[in-house]
Parts: structure tokens; sequence; C-alpha cells
């Protein structure tokens, strides 16, 4: 008898240009080389797999697909085994398409300017400390799981105003909805409740007890009408903001952790040179882009020249596009100085990332606050560096050993 | 005689990546969604045309530009 919430097996892949699957172990481990292989092959692949899906492999198809909503919709953002039923309000505006999603996205962008962010920058650089408190006199540590895992989850705790404590709760259900229900949809059901339910509560709290915070901002929002916003668009935005805010930031500050344990010579120039911690960020959110978000064909259409059929999903990797060397000179190599660097880790056109600007000032603060304490670090050889399947990647296992203990 | 330069941001190119600000806060200016226009009448003041390159040549969607005259 079959258990339908057993995840279906995923034979291993040999042939990528055709097969491709980015769930395999060998895609999770390095995808470089298959990005390469793919790109070397067409401007878009297509594979059978989850129910038939392409991928653009240069950064000119994935611009391409990024502003052409009437072809590509963004009501399901994920590539999955399954096609989950679709339902209204399902994570305001990232699952929005045109014209429902621009008076959604311009609702939550006032609080996320790099004004509003500077306001936060203090209490981003305490979190920092404290964490670094945690571990430092351990001589080791693993940085994704004691570090930049709590980062952005604190982050975005403290702008919902929701428990900063809760955050291994917070980080379950990202896993559950990012991760595991790749393969297993009953995961994906069983996070979205749990979350909806936190968030009525918390909902509840505030009508007797209003807050200035980003739960208080979205309940008291008006629509163009000047009506409150439905119920589950309210739930649909904060699932979105606890969703998107975490593993996406805790994944680009771990794998700029990663490269710099690895590459002594940035590490020196970067602490020589704090100054050109902000074009370093840019070069590692390039070459180490964390999210590939997905969109689903609504019409049929070209692509750099290649047809692609409605039905399919699209695994539009913002990573590939920052890999491709047409655009990107020496797009294989992290320049920490990159002049030029039009780079698409935050999406492009109309869905570019609504927490851009937090994820930015995150970053740099992470990285300036490590370096200050942690000038010295390397891979601990005893351990193992483990990276997440699927949506976003990132280290999940960053074994370091620190300082004199190296 | 030198010539002048000038930053342009078209309005429905830009999706608020805000690099432009970042990389050359004197010539560009953020709206209440985050979203760029150029400060003043975009004329660059001398010695800001580095910044004004640097801003076209990090914009990811390609909305500026810098017009010589």
């Amino acid at each position: 008898m079959s258990d339908v919430s057993q995840p279906a097996a995923h034979p291993p892949v040999t042939d990528w240009v055709n097969d491709f699957d980015h769930t395999d172990p060998q895609w999770t481990d390095d995808p470089f080389p298959i990005w390469d292989e793919l790109r070397a092959a067409s401007p878009v692949v297509h594979t059978e797999r989850f129910l038939g899906c392409y991928m653009p492999t240069t950064y000119d198809a994935v611009r391409e697909i990024a502003n052409d909503p009437e072809h590509f919709s963004s009501r399901r953002i994920i590539v999955r085994d399954v096609r989950p039923e679709l339902t209204r309000n399902a994570a305001p505006p990232i699952t929005s398409d045109p014209p429902v999603h621009k008076p959604a996205k311009q609702l939550l962008l006032p609080p996320f300017t790099p004004d509003a962010m500077k306001k936060l920058e203090p209490r981003m650089r305490a979190i920092c400390n404290e964490l670094i408190d945690g571990f430092i006199a351990d001589g080791k540590v693993d940085a994704a799981a004691r570090y930049s895992k709590y980062i952005p989850v604190q982050a975005i705790a403290h702008m919902l105003g929701i428990p900063e404590s809760d955050s291994d709760l917070f980080i379950n259900w990202i896993h559950m909805i990012l991760e595991l229900s790749i393969k297993d949809e009953s995961k994906l059901l069983e996070a979205v409740q749990e979350m909806s339910a936190y968030f009525r509560t918390q909902i509840e709290e505030r009508r007797s007890r209003p807050t200035d915070d980003l739960i208080s901002y979205l309940m008291n929002a008006k629509d163009k009408e000047g009506q409150p916003l439905e119920e589950s668009h309210v739930l649909g935005s904060l699932r979105l903001l606890l969703i998107a805010g975490i593993d996406t930031t805790w994944s680009a500050i771990g794998s700029s952790l990663w490269h710099l344990a690895r590459t002594p010579a940035d590490r020196e120039r970067l602490i020589a040179e704090p100054g050109l911690i902000p074009t370093a960020v840019e070069e590692l959110l390039r070459a180490y882009s964390p999210v590939t978000m997905a969109r689903e064909v609504v019409k049929e259409t070209t692509v750099s020249g290649c047809p692609v059929k409605a039905g399919n999903m699209v695994l539009l990797s913002f990573p590939a596009a920052n890999r491709d060397p047409k655009m990107f000179p020496d797009a294989d190599k992290v320049v920490i100085d990159r002049r030029e660097n039009r780079h698409a880790a935050f999406g492009l056109g109309i869905h570019r990332c609504v927490g851009s600007n937090l994820a930015r000032m995150e970053m740099q603060v992470a990285l300036e606050e490590w370096l200050k304490r942690i000038p010295d670090f390397a891979l601990d050889p005893a351990g193992t560096v483990t990276w997440s399947q699927g949506t976003v990647r990132g280290p999940r296992q960053l074994p370091f050993l620190l300082g004199r203990a190296m | 005689m030198t010539e002048r330069l000038k930053v342009h941001v078209d309005p429905d190119k830009c999706q608020g990546h805000a690099r432009c600000k970042a990389l050359a806060p004197e010539l560009f200016e953020l709206d209440e969604y985050g979203n760029a226009h150029e400060a003043g009448n975009g004329i660059v003041p001398p010695g800001l045309e580095d910044k004004a390159w640097l801003a076209k040549s990090n914009c990811p969607e390609i909305a500026i530009d810098v017009i010589e005259e």
C-alpha cells in the first residue's frame, strides 16, 4: 500500500542537459559546473521531472522571463513534484500577478526603504555581537547554526513584533515550506496552517493592545478604496515576510563567511579596507546568490529563441544568471572590488525582493561585526560543510576553527 | 569646452533596487516606496562623473541613462 505523504524518490541524474534536477545531491553540493554545462547546451533547457520544467541558463533569458508576467505567472513560485491547488492570497505580492500585484507590493515597500533599514542597524549590530559572545571563547563554531541562521530571523521578528525567542519555531516552518515540501506537499500545508494560527493569535492580541510593528501596520492598512485588507491578505503577507526574510539572508551570510574562511587574501583585504565591504557584499551576492524563484508558463511563447509550452514550470535561476560569463567577465571568480555588477540576486522586474535593503544591511553588519572580533578563521577539517536544497541555497553546517584554535 | 553630464532614471524601469542611491547619494533620491529618481535637474556636478557612470553600470534594471551634453 502506498502512503501518499511519502516523498517521491528521484533517480540520480545522468543527463544534466535533458534531465536536470535541482534536488540532486550533485547539484546541491556544487551547482556551478552543472550550470556551465547547461548554458553551453542552450539558453533554455528542459526536464520532464517536476511535471515538466524549463530552466533559463543565461542572464538574458532570465531577464526576459522576469520581465514577462503575461506568459510567466507567479502564482506558483516553487518548483515541486506536485502542483498544489491555487489559493488566493497565498503570499502577496510574491505570488501575485498584475494588476493585483502593484498595490500589494506598494503596501510593503515603505517599511523596507534604505532609510527605514538604517534605524534597524543598531539592533542588528547588537544581535550579531550577542551571538558572537555565545561562542567566541570556544575556539570553534558551526557558523551557520549559531551565527548566520539567527541574524535574519531575529531581525524580521523584531520588525514584525513577534518574540525573537520563537526563532527556532519560525526556522522549522521555513524548512518545511522551502525544502521538505518540494517532495512532500503535506509539509507545506502543515506549516502554513501553523503559521496562520500563530499570526491570528498575534492579530487578536493587537486588537486590544495596538503596537507600532509590521503586524499592526498590515492590520491597519487600507486598499485603494479605503477598505481594510482582507484577513487572508494580511495573513498571506505576514507569512511571506517571515518566509522570505529568513533563510535567504541566513544563506547569503553563510556563503559569504564560507568564502572568507577559504580565501584569506579577501578576508585580510576587507579587514584592512572595511570601506570595501559594501562592494564585496554585492560580489558575494552575485557569486553565491541564494534565491532561485519559479514561474509557471501560462501561455506558449519563446525565450531567447527557444519555444516554451504552457503548463510547465520555470526554474528561474537568478544564481545561474549571475554566473553568465557573457554578462560578467570572470564570472566564476569572486572579485571583491568588482565595479560593474548589475547582478540579479534580488530578482529582476516587478518582483524585485521587497527585503533587499534589509538583506544588504544585515549582510554588511554581519560581516563587519564578525571581522572586527574574529579576523582569523578557517574551515574545520574535522567537520563537513552541508548545503540546503531547492529554492534557497546556503550552508546549513559551517564548521569553523577560530583564531588560536586554527 | 568640457562636456556636462546629466543622469536620468526611467521611472517605468526602476524597481527600487536602490543601488544608485547607495553608490551616488548626491545624484539620486528615493521616494516613499524606495524607487529612485534623479536629484534636482539631474545635472552631475564636477567631480561626480565617476559616480554617475558607476550608478548606471550597477543598475540591475538598466533604468539609468547618463547623457553627455
